[in-house]
């Protein structure tokens, strides 16, 4: 209640580090629960097999987690508005097949096939959203349309040739097969630490860092980073470097990330996730954002399609198919997202990827079927869940506690 | 109050508001003016035209014909934008915020500063300055509020309506519409958002109060007007009239001291 209070009282007292605290209790839980589950898989795969922890699997594990990372990354963002994307699989299998037409049968170069394709996935992800806010229907059932549609569409594309089509483009099949020197590793991981070094000292000569907790956690979290880069460094320079794809990955979740949590715009997706009336009374274009995040979103989808193809050296009426999907939703939600809406981080997702891809990588290691990693990985999903349903309940309750 | 006696407190006039839905004259004729640092209550029985009205000035809905006026020349309101950009702002009964995001980002929702600086710096939001902001909204409002960067699902219900009627300070808002603000509120929470109204009067802002709550007229209306069936039927002086009289000219029963205009 508004009681009158001494001037010398600041308005807002609680320090970084308390407020973080505060938060945790009140239920926001943040990426503590997926470091926590990468971090629980990661030493239960070391203990079970002593070849996970080798620089030739974890190299592999980056590789494979590439199509899921980027997929999930897109569905994030339509998470993030509270709708869904079924369709992801089926699109990032059309643009595949699509590209793989393109440079194979018409011999158009790497660059411009690739082009097209993310193009082709953009337009059909505008398309859906189109759909949804126009007309008002579930992103659900418009995307289930979608799902079936691009499917279809991609099958009648490979036609009635037989097996895979094969690509040769050297761009395409580079992407996923290409390894950085070590020369530009070791620049790229000395930039990243000395950007974190900087940002570290000058948020520590900024007053909102007084406390010794909020110094210790501000330079543990800087830290996060750069320690992250070294090892990777350190482990994969011991097989053939770090992959290319690692830093595609990691630059369009950095890009993300920059505008979902520091730009106009990723407030508004928020805030049409959380409260789309209020966004829309806000003067927010709500329709607008919402075929921009479709569009992006199925932009991604073809983007890892293509991811798909420069693994595979091909593509055929499959790709992109199977539970790549639903992993890449699930992927989203062990990272934090809420289904709901409005709550979630590109980080978490990202994360959250590379749960799932740890667990198939290790179950694959340790010899194990495809139903076994589809068990395990439900099962993680479902705990992901009942973390966030618990922390809900937590902070629905703090929020009624103060009323 | 004597309009002619202090014209340069009037920022909000309307001429003539008329709007029709379908085969219902919702508003007939309606002049109003709001002036600063002053309340005045709108007050009316279900379907007076009291959201009507409001919903014009908001820029929801466009007038059949009338005229609205800010600082005597004529504006036209044609979207809830133009109605911000006139520094027009409405504090609805849902208070219209984003739970899950933190108070700074509601209170600057749809209108964020960006950093200064080259193209690419432009792009990302200026925290620091909109925090600033924001503690300076809250502390001319007398309320404490636990953390700016907490979201709004953490705070309390009158935390709540204070980071709701904070925006219009952050917009040096010059007239913010209240619409049944404490319809759903207790005696406590009532107190509270009385307290929060008077501050926003005191720092000179126009304050028209749609309300069907006579605490509420009687508390902090320096005028009152009656609307029925889309017509203005009473202006009166809530320090003089008592609340039997608001009833009446609410219901259509002559009454003394009403004043037909």
């Amino acid at each position: 209640m508004s009681q009158p209070r001494p001037r010398s009282e600041p308005v807002v007292s609680a320090a970084p580090f308390k407020e973080k605290l505060q938060r945790i209790s009140h239920g926001e839980l943040g990426l503590i629960p997926v470091l926590a589950a990468l971090l629980a898989v990661g030493i239960i795969f070391h203990i079970a097999s002593p070849y996970f922890l080798t620089p030739r699997n974890l190299s592999n594990l980056t590789l494979q987690v590439g199509v899921l990372g980027v997929m999930a990354l897109g569905m994030s963002l339509v998470l993030f508005i509270g709708e869904i994307d079924l369709s992801a699989g089926s699109v990032s299998g059309f643009c595949a097949v699509a590209l793989v037409l393109l440079s194979a049968q018409y011999g158009l170069p790497g660059v411009l096939a690739i082009g097209i394709a993310i193009l082709c996935g953009a337009a059909i992800g505008g398309i859906h959203g189109k759909l949804v806010t126009l007309v008002g229907a579930p992103s659900f059932i418009v995307t289930l349309t979608g799902l079936l549609v691009w499917q279809g569409a991609q099958r009648m594309l490979v036609g009635n040739q037989i097996g895979q089509i094969l690509i040769d483009d050297p761009l395409v099949i580079s992407i996923a097969s290409t390894f950085m020197p070590f020369w530009l590793s070791l620049t790229l991981v000395l930039i990243i630490v000395g950007a974190s070094l900087i940002y570290c000292a000058r948020q520590l000569g900024s007053n909102r860092f007084s406390g010794a907790a909020d110094r210790l956690g501000l330079i543990a979290r800087s830290m996060l980073f750069p320690v992250l880069a070294i090892l990777i460094l350190a482990v994969l320079s011991n097989h053939l470097g770090v992959p290319v794809l690692l830093l595609i990955l990691a630059c369009v979740a950095l890009v993300l990330t920059l505008i979902t949590e520091h730009t106009a715009f990723g407030v508004h997706i928020f805030a049409v996730g959380g409260n789309a009336e209020a966004a829309r009374r806000a003067g927010i274009n709500v329709a607008k954002l919402k075929i921009l995040l479709f569009s992006s979103c199925s932009a991604f989808a073809a983007f890892s399609g293509i991811i798909a193809v420069s693994r595979q050296y091909a593509a055929d009426g499959n790709t992109g198919g199977g539970n790549l999907v639903l992993d890449a939703i699930a992927a989203a939600v062990i990272g934090g997202t809420s289904l709901f809406g409005g709550r979630g981080r590109i980080q978490g997702s990202l994360l959250g990827a590379l749960v799932i891809g740890t667990v198939a990588n290790g179950l694959d290691l340790l010899g194990h079927s495809a139903n076994v990693k589809s068990i395990i990985t439900g099962l993680i999903l479902l705990g992901a869940v009942s973390v966030d349903m618990i922390a809900r309940k937590r902070r629905i309750q703090s929020g009624a506690a103060g009323a | 109050m004597n309009a002619a006696k202090v014209p340069s407190l009037r920022i909000l006039e309307t001429r003539g508001l008329s709007k029709r839905f379908g085969s219902v004259q919702a508003l007939s004729g309606v002049d109003l003016d709001i002036h600063a640092g002053s309340v005045l209550a709108l007050l009316g029985d279900n379907g007076a035209g009291k959201s009507t009205l409001v919903k014009i000035v908001s820029g929801v809905h466009r007038p059949d014909s009338g005229e609205l006026f800010l600082d005597g020349s004529r504006i036209d309101i044609a979207s809830p934008r133009d109605a911000s950009t006139a520094g027009i702002e409405t504090v609805y009964q849902d208070l219209a915020l984003c739970e899950n995001l933190n108070v700074t980002q509601n209170l600057f929702l749809g209108r964020e500063r960006r950093s200064r600086g080259s193209a690419l710096w432009r792009m990302f939001l200026d925290r620091r300055s909109m925090e600033e902001e924001a503690e300076r909204a809250f502390e001319i409002l007398g309320t404490r509020i636990p953390s700016l960067s907490n979201p709004i699902s953490t705070l309390s219900g009158g935390q709540r309506q204070a980071v709701a009627i904070a925006r219009a300070i952050v917009w040096q808002s010059r007239v913010v519409m209240f619409d049944e603000p404490t319809a759903a509120l207790g005696v406590e929470q009532t107190e509270n958002v009385h307290g929060l109204i008077r501050r926003l009067r005191d720092q000179g802002v126009g304050v028209l109060l749609i309300t069907h709550n006579m605490v509420d007229v009687f508390a902090l209306a320096d005028r009152a007007l009656v609307l029925r069936q889309g017509h203005r039927v009473a202006e009166m002086d809530p320090r003089r009239s008592t609340p039997d009289d608001v009833v009446r000219a609410i219901t259509g029963s002559e009454a003394a001291g009403v004043r037909p205009s």
